[in-house]
């Protein structure tokens, strides 16, 4: 242990911790703006600076360690006053048009700056401006950019990327995209960690809020909305609402609210994914030497983004069925469509993910099987479906529960926990075990595969048939993964990948809390809910058995392949 | 891509280390008179480019820097002196919350800037102009403002270009009667900032004034002597800078008397400069040209027996006090006064009259880094010492000696001790010195001229076992004849008082100038305080004669100046050079010479100066 003293209180560590971590276990809590922890540690933005006793400079507590007898003074007349100028520079540099910008009430710096009292400043501001491709589902404003790095950082050691770059020299020193990129001829899968981690407004999604008021506003089109697992327990961090209190129901409510027409859940159409997935791998698994292997999950598109760029060897080893968003996009625009008896030429397909790289997917010109333009219209993120309710003003507190439509508002335990880390697998094995043996197993018998390591493996007995299974999340761990697979290190036969960590719980669509991972959390809801669904397994879906009775016969048939089965080698990326 | 590579400069590597050469070069070749405020904004621009753009204070802050100084040098109304504290708390917040030196010492920069220059700063917010003071220091000829004596450099090095060395002599004469001793031993502050290292490397002026010296007729005229005035001046001590005063002032047509204590003229050119460094007779030549002039000459004066200073000061017209700075200083450690144990004025004083003492075969220790322990090192090298370390509470780097003295030692075979501190002197039962016991040091924190402090490493003592000890630590004055005088004595630095017109105040007609005000300094600052001294006399004296030289100054020829090397006086090889008195240096030959003095860029007609002072044709 190291003794030290922050501000006249004694305080023992553990070795080897920052001084800015030792204030937080003190309850002393330092400011800071480029600090990340174990991601970003570079002492970059200064306003963490301290002083400690007998010292003259002053030091950044982000990344210095404690040291015995150390006695660190946080709000010396010194440590305040570079706090304000470095916070006052940044400001001249920094684009402060908080009244339009994404993340005013949630900014860092605006935090800070107000916090500090800051409310003139001596310097003149200005700020870069660079063009950026806005079009791309990934949005950079470069005015906004504070050079903290996070970015950097985020998507080199989290997801192994290295996208970002420093660019410029000196005072022109930025970020930018690698090589002087434009985005789209890079390799981003568009996770968007970068978005969730950036403490400003600098990066942000594609704003598609205008195209659906058009589309809410025209009496002639029909809107359909899809929701995704991970959002019903995340939604209602952006309104103000307890976890406790965000309920689905409400969640349905509030879309209600907004107008569509039609409210359905994507829990329906991951189950739909489980059977034609689980099908899949049992034909697979029962006709090994057809195949190359191990069989990968395809339903994140960042994962697959990143197969055809990083791995393109193993696209074949992709699952065909698409993600449970395009699957419920085709089926809307074909099935449901035909069961409400609507134009599907009228109907505006909308789904809320809480993802970035689901603006990318619902573009591909590949993925349209419906025959009545894009299958899904657009893509809003959880971010987004919050701003909508802010922006109607709807008091979420006092919202009834409603249910989602029929017949899709159906979805069991199975497809919920989709949004975590290990669910999609889960899933796939609950009913897999069910298609090979024609018995469902003890419901929580593949839970091994849950949990927030980046990196998970298990080994499931099925009829005297070894299933050797792995789960990684983070693309970081993805690529540890893809490298030892390449080596021949490790041999699976189903492998499960989410780009973000923790799955998409952990998102980068999803409400952004500066300091704080709520992957794990969030996760922990979808099991919950998991838990207390009387349906937990997806073959057991009564509006899935109803689909494939009444339109799609069964599992991977002919027209089952038409619109729910895609050819990934084909995707323009 | 391989996991490890070996690197090497690209081209674009290689080019911009060029430019970093070219810009140092350019720094030190930065002329005086520059503004202050808008040299800080330029090195600025340097700092931020170096930034590496990773924490704030550097990379925004010193853009708020730049942006205050660009407010405050821009010819409006908008500044205000409310910008001196924003620019202080700015550069405040960068030097104390900077990551690295990049942003902190860019910080530090601006903060000394403030301190020192803190009137340009409100000169441009107040009036948009430089402080008038900076104006005058404006000297568009660098050679010439950074030469004490202000001697016209580029005029006599384009009349050795043209073979008129005579002139050369007459033009050096009209602002410094030493030119042959200035040949020899200047330290030459003239090339310091010499434009030509804006191409390559400045110009040997030196080797040109000697190369003048050795090729002149043996006797060169001085100027006629003005119109007597019958006015009396005391000169009190007959080196440099008292030789330098009577020469101008016999000149001008006063009568200049030199009291001298010692047996000969010259000071510390004959007492503290070994010949090999300064032959006697080439000394003597410049003196004879001085007393030429009509200078009075008491030697071996002794204040004590005859007229006191009071005396002399009350019977002249105008005293000058010339008396340098001949006094060492105590080593205060034990064992100081055991036989063998020299001060180096001491040392050098006797061999000035002859008196060479005997190191045959001895073991000599030198405590001191300065000029002097190089001097006396080399002698008792020469007079015959088998072995002479040098020995330096500092390192190499710190010594104030000249990077060629200590050069010309080292080859002659002296050792450099450096890092080691005197502790004691140990004796045998005879009190002959046996050893010299040193402490190991380390180079610790800068003081404030940036010097790193010698502290005391964590080592035991050593012992360098020696018979001789030379101490060169510095001189002090001998002022107590003129204790009833009335001049003003600094008593802690030990020196005399005087104003920039090296005038005693409070002592009307008494002047004095040289090592007894500034301290042990170079030869070109006494006799520029010789020149001084002697203007200011006359001016006392009720006149104004005026020191000219009737010598033409050749046009620059019209050439381009391309790159080219300097050319470097030669030095008689170390072993053939270590082992007598006489002179080390050669000169240069005429293809050399010439190519050197083609290479002044004559800035007295190129640039500035030809629009405004490029020449003072007179003083």
């Amino acid at each position: 242990m190291v003794n030290l003293r922050i501000n006249n209180v004694d305080v023992s560590v553990p070795e080897n911790t920052t001084i800015l971590e030792a204030a937080r276990l003190a309850g002393i809590e330092i400011p800071h703006l480029c600090y990340l922890k174990d991601i970003n540690e570079i002492g970059a933005c200064r306003v963490c600076v301290v002083e400690i006793e007998g010292m003259d400079e002053l030091v950044s507590s982000c990344n210095t360690l404690c040291r015995d007898g150390m006695h660190v003074l946080t709000n010396s007349p010194k440590a305040r006053a570079c706090r304000r100028y470095n916070i006052e520079f940044i400001l001249a540099n920094h684009k402060s048009h908080c009244t339009t910008c994404t993340r005013s009430g949630n900014c860092v710096l605006q935090k800070i700056s107000n916090d500090l009292g800051i409310v003139d400043t001596p310097f003149e501001n200005t700020y870069e401006e660079s063009a950026w491709n806005m079009e791309s589902p990934l949005i950079r404003d470069a005015s906004k950019c504070v050079k903290c790095m996070r970015c950097i950082q985020t998507c080199d050691k989290i997801q192994s990327m290295g996208i970002w770059d420093i660019t410029g020299t000196g005072y022109r020193t930025t970020v930018g995209v690698k090589d002087n990129q434009d985005i789209k001829d890079t390799h981003c899968v568009y996770c968007g960690q970068c978005i969730t981690h950036c403490p400003v407004g600098a990066l942000r999604e594609r704003n598609d809020l205008s195209k659906l008021y058009r589309a809410l506003a025209d009496p002639e089109i029909t809107t359909v909305v899809q929701v995704a697992p991970a959002v019903r327990v995340a939604w209602g961090e952006g309104v103000g609402l307890h976890s406790s209190m965000s309920t689905t129901g409400k969640m349905v409510s509030a879309l209600k609210q907004i107008g569509f027409d039609y409210v359905y859940d994507t829990v329906y159409s991951a189950d739909l994914t489980i059977m034609e997935e689980g099908s899949e791998f049992v034909e697979r698994f029962t006709h090994k030497d057809e195949y190359s292997w191990p069989m990968f999950t395809s339903c994140c598109p960042g994962w697959v983004r990143f197969t055809k760029h990083e791995y393109p060897d193993y696209v074949k080893n992709l699952s065909t069925a698409k993600s449970p968003q395009q699957m419920f996009g085709a089926v809307i625009k074909s099935y449901v469509a035909k069961k409400n008896d609507i134009d599907p030429d009228k109907i505006f397909s909308v789904s809320v993910m809480p993802c970035v790289a689901k603006k990318y997917e619902c573009g591909v010109e590949q993925v349209n099987d419906a025959g009545h333009g894009r299958d899904v219209d657009m893509v809003l993120t959880t971010r987004e479906l919050d701003r909508l309710i802010r922006a109607d003003r709807i008091q979420v507190e006092h919202l009834n529960e409603s249910r989602f439509d029929e017949v899709f508002g159906e979805g069991t335990g199975a497809g919920v926990i989709f949004g975590a880390t290990g669910g999609v697998m889960e899933a796939a094995l609950r009913s897999a075990y069910f298609l090979i043996t024609g018995s469902n197993p003890p419901v929580e018998a593949f839970k091994q595969v849950r949990g927030m390591n980046g990196w998970k493996e298990a080994v499931f007995e099925i009829e005297g048939m070894d299933v050797r299974v792995a789960v990684a999340s983070g693309l970081a761990n993805t690529r540890r993964l893809m490298e030892a697979i390449d080596k021949g290190e490790v041999e699976y036969d189903f492998v499960e990948i989410m780009a973000c960590p923790g799955g998409c719980a952990g998102g980068g669509g999803q409400p952004i809390h500066e300091g704080e991972e709520l992957a794990e959390s969030r996760g922990k809801s979808l099991y919950g809910i998991d838990k207390n669904s009387k349906l937990r397994f997806s073959h057991e879906n009564p509006s899935v058995i109803l689909t494939y009775e009444e339109y799609l016969e069964k599992p991977n048939s002919h027209l089952a392949h038409e619109l729910l089965h895609t050819d990934l080698e084909s995707w323009e990326l | 891509m391989s996991r490890l590579e070996f690197r090497s400069k690209d081209t674009i590597q290689k080019v911009v280390d060029g430019l970093y050469d070219d810009l140092e070069r350019r720094i030190t070749a930065n002329p005086p008179g520059q503004c202050p405020v808008d040299m800080t904004e330029s090195f600025l621009k340097l700092c931020h480019a170096q930034s590496c753009g990773k924490c704030v204070p550097c990379r925004l802050g010193i853009a708020q820097m730049l942006n205050i100084h660009d407010d405050i040098l821009d010819l409006n109304t908008k500044s205000s002196m409310s910008q001196l504290d924003l620019l202080d708390k700015v550069a405040r917040t960068i030097r104390d919350s900077a990551d690295c030196a990049i942003g902190k010492e860019a910080a530090n920069m601006v903060l000394k800037s403030l301190k020192g220059c803190k009137d340009d700063y409100v000169e441009h917010i107040k009036y948009n102009r430089c402080t008038p003071s900076l104006s005058k220091a404006k000297q568009p000829v660098p050679c010439v403002a950074d030469c004490p004596a202000g001697v016209d450099i580029p005029g006599y090095t384009s009349l050795v270009l043209e073979g008129r060395y005579d002139d050369a002599v007459k033009l050096i004469r009209k602002d410094n009667p030493f030119p042959t001793v200035c040949a020899h031993i200047c330290e030459h502050p003239c090339e310091h900032r010499c434009r030509r290292q804006l191409i390559d490397a400045p110009i040997n002026i030196r080797g040109m004034k000697k190369y003048a010296v050795d090729n002149c007729s043996e006797v060169v005229e001085i100027p006629a002597r003005m119109d007597d005035t019958g006015k009396t001046v005391a000169i009190i001590g007959g080196g440099p800078s008292g030789l330098t005063a009577a020469y101008f002032l016999a000149l001008m047509g006063h009568k200049p008397t030199i009291f001298e204590k010692r047996s000969q003229l010259g000071g510390m050119l004959r007492y503290g400069i070994p010949n090999y460094r300064l032959p006697r007779e080439r000394l003597q030549w410049d003196i004879d040209a001085i007393l030429s002039a009509g200078v009075e000459v008491k030697t071996e004066y002794d204040a004590a027996n005859e007229e006191s200073m009071e005396e002399i000061m009350a019977k002249y017209d105008a005293t000058y006090i010339s008396i340098g700075a001949h006094t060492h200083k105590a080593i205060n450690i034990d064992g100081e006064y055991l036989h063998g144990v020299v001060p180096a004025v001491e040392m050098l004083r006797g061999i000035g009259d002859d008196a060479m003492p005997d190191f045959e075969g001895k073991t000599v220790a030198v405590i001191g880094g300065g000029n002097v322990a190089m001097d006396v090192a080399r002698t008792a090298k020469r007079l015959g010492a088998a072995e002479v370390n040098i020995v330096y509470r500092r390192r190499r780097a710190d010594m104030t000696a000249l990077d060629e003295e200590i050069d010309g030692a080292i080859a002659e075979g002296c050792t450099l001790v450096e890092l080691k501190a005197p502790v004691r002197i140990e004796g045998d039962n005879d009190n002959n010195v046996t050893a010299l016991v040193v402490q190991q040091q380390i180079a610790g924190e800068a003081d404030s001229s940036g010097r790193p402090r010698p502290v005391k490493a964590n080592a035991p003592e050593e012992r360098i076992p020696c018979q001789i000890i030379i101490s060169a630590i510095g001189q002090g004055i001998d002022y107590n004849d003129f204790k009833d005088t009335g001049v003003l004595v600094n008593e802690r630095r030990g020196l005399f008082v005087t104003n920039p017109a090296n005038e005693a105040e409070g002592n009307p007609g008494v002047y004095a100038g040289g090592d007894c005000v500034t301290g042990p300094s170079t030869v070109i600052n006494a006799i520029a305080a010789g020149k001084v001294a002697a203007a200011n006399i006359d001016e006392y004296l009720g006149y104004n004669h005026e020191i000219t030289v009737d010598v033409d100054i050749p046009l620059p020829r019209i050439e381009d100046k391309k790159p080219c090397g300097r050319s470097e006086l030669r030095l008689r090889y170390a072993k053939d050079r270590g082992n007598d008195f006489r002179g080390i240096e050669g000169g240069m030959s005429l293809e050399e010479a010439l190519q050197e003095a083609s290479r002044c860029l004559r800035c007295d007609y190129n640039g500035f100066g030809l629009f405004r002072g490029g020449r003072n044709d007179r003083w």
